[in-house]
């Protein structure tokens, strides 16, 4: 009955008749194994060789030359352009997604759906298409740019649109992470706090946020791997100039363009180190937290981490 | 504090909910919204609480007029049927909830929180979270919650629902004597006929959005007002002539005036009852509901011949059933 009940489990079995049972072992196994294997190898071709081979390169001639690029004016401009635009997005993009989330979830409204669609439009759009967009809004010949101009405000080829590119390129994130959250927690819990007392507003800090700080976390994590790796509507938006609106990710191509390598690898290096350093905060306000909690966010990282692959030369999105 | 409820109409799209629904709670009386599901029961519980509004209709707390108060300051208690823990927080901390939205003073609170957790069995697990507790832990906990704000309304949405059957038992007995001591105005929705007859002192009836019968346990089971209360509130038989109890079938060896003879289909013992199916010679199914020792004394076996007679068929004023 043994044999009877091999055939039936494992296709590889019927093969091998009545082969020895390690040997009918490896046979129901050898399919996950080739999966796993298929797998590693997609990602290592994909993710880990390029990036590792960056890392190598920027070394490859010593330190000496990495820390002149550090020391650089331009380069430490660049830094603190990128930082000074996600720490702008960041908050906003997350203040407004955790609402669009609420009225998206728990309200019905006129409108609704034509939300729930526009939301994604930077998903859809190009970010060139993205950047050129806003050029004719607020660019010197564009819709306000000239009305703008006259107030004395600059867009275009200067910071407030770059603000502008970057919010927008990374809007959906924090939307789209918590409204699965919302919709799973289901409204008990906040009715259980109406009846206990509490208002809508005091319900939505001590109930709803907490129940939903993983979806918010992550939105988070990658509204910020987005607005670092900015490079498509920022490059349109920003004029590039060296030292003035020059992000890290522009500062890369610029150099990798100059045939300048070392600068252009040293500055990859730092972008993706801080994306690094955004996923280690990250844990660390995981660990010692649930372990469903935890399971949850290791599940969304598996699902989604592709999104957050940092931009390099070779795969800049223009 | 009495609940007076006047003419409430609730729909949900094309679904009516409730139907001109008017009903009053007595202060201090623990009452069962009793019906199948669709009935409107949890409906009708959530606008007492505030959760919906209603689109027709009036609901007065102690004759004050609270139709359109927030739940917030309506003076409610509120069960949930899955409990709604707050999955972030300690046992502790989900039973204090109330208390410090109200800015009671830390020493007070922990104090009602002990005496509470302490009421409710749970005491041990305080520091737990919710998903570490066991489906009757997490009931008693959200009683205690509800509790602690010392409400002058409790509401219980299926309380006891979604537990295994010794430890519903348990809690029922529990909720009971919990009422006798501290004689809160209680309404609890179920659609347990038994839970219903066995904790509360008064049942109401509900069935497509509407009341079918309000009354005592008792008074329903044997005054029941139409067909669906007596099929919902205990068991039945449908004869030619009418509706009749199975306690009431009699199953006897001899033909008697009136008697109908049936052979007997199925015997089911169930400890002190014993459950007899019988095909009786008009085509027609009943079943009898017999104690054990009688049908020892009968000698009751599948196949045997036997006269059934129906003690208490009982008819109602044929009305357009729903």
């Amino acid at each position: 009955m043994t044999g009877a009940h091999g055939v039936l489990e494992s296709p590889a079995g019927m093969q091998t008749g009545k082969a020895p049972a390690a040997s009918r072992a490896f046979g129901r196994r050898w399919p996950r194994l080739a999966v796993r294997l298929i797998g590693l190898l997609y990602l290592a071709l994909l993710l880990a060789v390029p990036v590792g081979l960056i890392f190598v390169r920027t070394f490859a001639g010593g330190l000496e030359p990495v820390l002149d690029v550090l020391r650089s004016a331009d380069f430490q401009h660049a830094f603190w352009v990128t930082v000074t635009l996600t720490a702008i997005a960041v908050p906003i993009n997350t203040v407004f997604g955790v609402i669009t989330a609420i009225a998206l979830v728990r309200r019905r409204f006129p409108g609704r759906g034509l939300l729930n669609a526009v939301i994604d439009l930077p998903f859809a759009l190009s970010p060139v298409v993205i950047g050129l967009s806003l050029l004719l809004v607020y660019g010197q010949n564009g819709l306000l740019g000239g009305w703008l101009k006259d107030m004395g405000f600059q867009v275009i080829f200067a910071m407030p649109g770059m603000v502008l590119a970057t919010v927008f390129v990374s809007l959906p994130f924090v939307t789209r992470e918590v409204m699965p959250v919302l919709r799973e927690i289901g409204t008990d819990q906040e009715e259980a706090a109406y009846t206990l007392g509490a208002s809508p507003m005091r319900t939505f800090w001590r109930v709803t946020l907490p129940s939903i700080r993983w979806g918010v976390i992550y939105g988070v994590v990658l509204t910020t791997a987005r607005s670092l790796g900015e490079f498509g509507a920022v490059s349109v938006v920003s004029g590039r100039l060296s030292g003035k609106t020059e992000t890290l990710t522009l500062y890369v191509e610029e150099r990798y363009s100059e045939f300048d390598l070392i600068g252009a690898y040293t500055a990859a290096v730092v972008l993706a180190l801080i994306a690094v350093a955004v996923l280690l905060v990250m844990n660390a306000l995981q660990s010692g937290r649930g372990a469903r909690a935890r399971e949850w966010v290791t599940d969304r990282i598996r699902v989604r981490r592709r999104t957050a692959v940092i931009p390099t030369p070779m795969n800049s999105e223009v | 504090m009495a609940i007076l409820i006047d003419g409430i109409s609730k729909r949900f799209g094309d679904f009516i909910a409730l139907d001109d629904v008017s009903l009053e709670v007595r202060d201090g009386e623990l009452t069962a919204l009793l019906g199948p599901s669709g009935s409107g029961k949890s409906t009708l519980l959530r606008i007492i609480a505030g959760l919906e509004v209603p689109d027709a209709g009036r609901i007065a707390l102690s004759g004050r007029d609270v139709t359109h108060v927030p739940p917030q300051q309506r003076g409610i208690g509120f069960v949930f049927q899955h409990y709604a823990p707050f999955k972030h927080m300690t046992v502790r901390d989900n039973v204090a909830f109330g208390l410090s939205i109200r800015k009671k003073p830390r020493a007070e609170i922990d104090a009602r929180v002990h005496e509470l957790l302490s009421l409710v069995q749970i005491e041990q697990f305080a520091d737990r979270y919710p998903s570490q507790l066991s489906g009757g832990q997490r009931q008693r906990m959200a009683l205690a919650r509800a509790l602690a704000v010392e409400p002058e309304v409790l509401l219980l949405d299926e309380p006891f629902g979604a537990l295994d059957a010794r430890v519903r038992k348990e809690l029922r007995a529990w909720l009971r004597r919990l009422h006798d001591e501290t004689h809160v105005t209680t309404v609890f929705v179920t659609h347990d006929q038994e839970e219903a007859m066995e904790v509360a002192d008064n049942i109401v009836v509900m069935n497509h959005g509407a009341i079918e019968q309000i009354g005592a346990p008792r008074d329903l089971y044997e005054h029941p007002a139409n067909e669906f209360v007596m099929g919902f509130i205990g068991e039945v038989n449908r004869l030619d002539d009418g509706w009749v109890r199975p306690h009431d079938i009699d199953i006897l060896l001899d033909e008697v005036p009136g008697s109908v003879e049936a052979m007997i289909e199925r015997v089911i013992y169930l400890g002190f009852e014993v459950r007899v199916e019988l095909l009786r010679r008009d085509g027609s199914r009943v079943w009898a509901q017999v104690p054990r020792d009688q049908a020892e004394e009968l000698e009751l076996g599948v196949g045997q011949i036997v006269s059934t007679r129906a003690r208490e068929a009982r008819t109602f004023p044929s009305v357009v059933a729903a």
